[in-house]
């Protein structure tokens, strides 16, 4: 059976004005967000979100580029994680 | 699911909790480095003026350094003023408007170093205004030279070898001085290197326009930002180096709360 | 018209609080004091707000505040306390905050810093030097009015005489019509409107609503500086229509001059004196007509020889000007010594044109 993960909440990424610093990273609680292989317009890598989100705004408190959108879903969603890896969400892997 | 954004987006079954832009910012786009804690800063005091209601009562007195740009961003009244003098600006602007939230916004070289007078003086009077000091220990704006607040060991471009107390004595503890003074009301020092962090400082600038608006008196938040270009640190380690080398120096937390009534 | 016989210091303080000024702050600094006391003692009488600074830096900070918030304000010191606060005076002419900066000179050494500014950028400073008194009374409130008229810092070049003289004078307002517009001035008000306002030397504007930047504002500054140069020169001249030698003086020296210069023309010397009243803007045109057909031009100041610069850059060369003033400072270092009387004066004037006067003062 494949392993669910449970998300409160979601955020969105202006991955374009994304300098890179990687603040959010370390901040996240439920550990959701990891930098991506791309880069942007102007060579930053940027964060992807993962499942998981619980919407504690965490990641928003510490961005110094004002880059993410917080929400919080009416009700928890289920998704399912792959094995090993995590999925391609919004910018590239 | 996260997505790609240039503006705010519609989320079916969701609400959203935070937005890129707080009410009174009108732009994000501020070019300061990477890592650099002044806009988070910035957001936490605009977001303050608005929960406050005091969006059309605020008058910000500017001093000069990286953090002059808020100047362009956000939608209330700005003074830009002389290097060190925001205080004793602060001061004339508030006698004249005493119904306004009159508040300084200015680095550690523009307080610790060229205005120490000023704010001492103006903390003295105990001028009803709230000074806000944010503290990365260098000259960030002019390249990173040393400041009166560079802690001991702090490289910096004018002690390439660390801050040596021999040849360069020791640092100012801005908070600490101003809180001795009777004059002072409120004073707090925060730091925006982790999420509570940044919590609680906000906690703190709210604390201190509470004491400018019931007339207690003079207030300070000193705000420990990081500087990952002047401290010749990675952007990502930026938080660690605050945390390791400022705080030990710069403890955080409240040092006076008089709560006086007018 | 109600006259009434006041120090200088104490005239001035009522002029200005007559003219509005509700903001006030100093630093101790004699010939000087006497005016941030009067003031101390008087602005809470009419609501106003003096403080008694801990710098000369701090105070003229704070004036540049009060009036960025829509007050008249002032401050003033003596020249050693005004270079102090030259930074903050071309601040508040190039983001344009009205001030007025009373200079209450040790003398008359401070003529360049009044006309040159120490300060920083394109900026010119408007400076008025009353003769006595009564014109300072007057000069105090049109200050205020050029000041807000033009949106800039502007000077009166005092000193100890007129500080500590007693002079019979009326001290009420002056109308000079509708006070100009205001509504520049920061009160908050405007915020989260999407018309916050700005004061700020760079000019830049929001993101949001981009003002002119630097360059062009202050262009347009330098424009209007110098629209202020042809428009807001004055002076006092006496009998120069015929003068074979014109003396030219400023500030309280005037009154010996013209006191010299009655005497020698009762003697049958046709001599005639100058006065710039603007030191900027110095009334060049009016020099060069007034002296245009004298044989030479005097300049008495007690100085090394400041302001005669600006009368051989007014005359282009057309008539001589030497130089019959010089340094010249009583025991105490506060005010003029010896040089600034009737019999030196006219000991110099009667030497410089070429008739013995059988003591050289």
């Amino acid at each position: 059976m494949t392993p669910t993960v449970v998300s409160r909440g979601t955020v969105t990424i202006d991955v374009e004005r994304c300098k890179g610093c990687e603040l959010c990273i370390p901040a996240c609680p439920p550990a959701v967000l990891h930098m991506s292989t791309q880069v942007n317009h102007t060579g930053y890598r940027y964060p992807l979100l993962s499942p998981g989100c619980t919407g504690c705004q965490a990641c928003h408190a510490v961005c110094p580029d004002y880059v993410f959108e917080v929400y919080k879903y009416d009700r928890p969603r289920v998704s399912e994680t792959p094995p090993a890896s995590v999925a391609a969400i919004g910018g590239a892997e | 699911m996260s997505e790609r954004s240039t503006g705010t987006v519609h989320i079916e079954g969701a609400r959203r909790v935070a937005s890129t832009r707080a009410d009174l910012q009108v732009s994000e786009d501020h070019h300061l480095c990477p890592g650099c804690g002044h806009p988070v800063a910035w957001r936490i005091l605009l977001e303050v003026i608005q929960e406050l209601s005091l969006a059309q009562r605020a008058i910000g007195v500017v001093g000069h350094g990286c953090y002059t740009n808020i100047v362009r961003m956000a939608d209330i009244d700005f003074l830009q003023c002389l290097h060190g003098r925001a205080p004793a600006v602060a001061t004339g602007v508030k006698r004249v408007q005493p119904q306004a939230a009159v508040f300084t916004l200015q680095g550690d070289g523009d307080m610790a170093s060229e205005g120490l007078a000023e704010v001492l003086h103006a903390a003295a009077r105990a001028e009803k205004i709230t000074a806000i000091m944010l503290n990365n220990g260098v000259f960030g704006d002019t390249g990173g030279q040393m400041t009166a607040a560079s802690v001991v060991g702090q490289r910096t471009k004018t002690s390439l070898e660390g801050r040596t107390p021999e040849l360069h004595g020791y640092p100012v503890p801005v908070a600490e001085l101003v809180a001795a003074l009777p004059g002072a009301a409120y004073v707090a020092r925060g730091a925006v290197n982790t999420a509570g962090g940044v919590a609680q400082t906000k906690r703190y600038l709210k604390r201190a326009f509470e004491t400018q608006t019931s007339g207690a008196g003079f207030s300070l938040v000193e705000v420990l930002t990081m500087c990952p270009t002047g401290w010749f640190v990675p952007t990502a380690e930026g938080p660690g180096y605050l945390a390791e080398s400022m705080q030990p120096t710069y403890p955080t937390g409240a040092l006076k709360d008089l709560h006086r009534p007018a | 018209m109600t006259a009434t016989l006041l120090q200088g210091s104490r005239a001035i303080a009522d002029s200005a609080i007559a003219a509005g000024c509700r903001f006030f702050a100093g630093y101790p600094m004699l010939p000087f004091t006497d005016l941030l006391e009067a003031m101390s003692a008087k602005m809470p009488d009419v609501g106003g707000t003096c403080i008694n600074a801990d710098s000369e830096i701090e105070a003229v900070n704070m004036v540049l505040g009060a009036g960025a918030a829509g007050a008249r304000a002032a401050t003033g010191s003596c020249g050693q306390g005004i270079a102090l606060m030259q930074e903050a005076i071309a601040e508040a002419a190039l983001n344009e905050v009205p001030m007025v900066v009373f200079n209450m000179a040790r003398g008359q050494q401070d003529y360049w810093q009044a006309t040159r500014g120490g300060g920083w950028g394109d900026y010119r400073t408007l400076t008025l030097a009353p003769k006595d008194v009564a014109e300072a009374v007057f000069h105090t409130q049109l200050l205020f009015h050029l000041a807000d008229t033009y949106r800039a810092p502007v000077c009166l070049y005092g000193d100890y005489l007129v500080a500590h003289t007693h002079m019979s004078v009326d001290v009420g307002p002056i109308d000079f019509g509708p006070p100009p517009d205001k509504s520049w001035a920061l009160d908050g008000t405007a915020g989260g409107t999407g018309h916050a306002r700005q004061i700020w030397t760079w000019a830049m504007g929001r993101d949001d609503a981009p003002g002119p930047g630097p360059d062009i504002h202050w262009r347009r500054l330098a424009g209007k500086f110098a629209a202020m140069g042809d428009a807001e020169a004055r002076y006092e001249s006496f009998r120069c229509e015929d003068a074979e030698w014109v003396v030219v003086s400023f500030g309280t020296a005037g009154p010996f001059i013209d006191y010299v210069v009655e005497e020698l023309r009762a003697e049958g010397l046709r001599v005639g004196s100058f006065r710039p009243i603007t030191l900027w803007p110095f009334p060049e045109s009016a020099l060069f007509e007034a002296a245009s057909r004298a044989r030479g031009v005097l300049v008495y100041e007690v100085n090394a020889g400041q302001m005669i610069d600006d009368v051989r850059l007014a005359l282009r060369g057309q008539v001589p000007a030497s130089f019959i003033g010089g340094v010249s400072i009583d025991a105490s270092g506060m005010r003029q010594g010896d040089l600034l009387t009737v019999a030196a004066i006219r000991s110099r004037v009667l030497d410089a044109i070429g008739v013995g006067s059988g003591d050289n003062g």
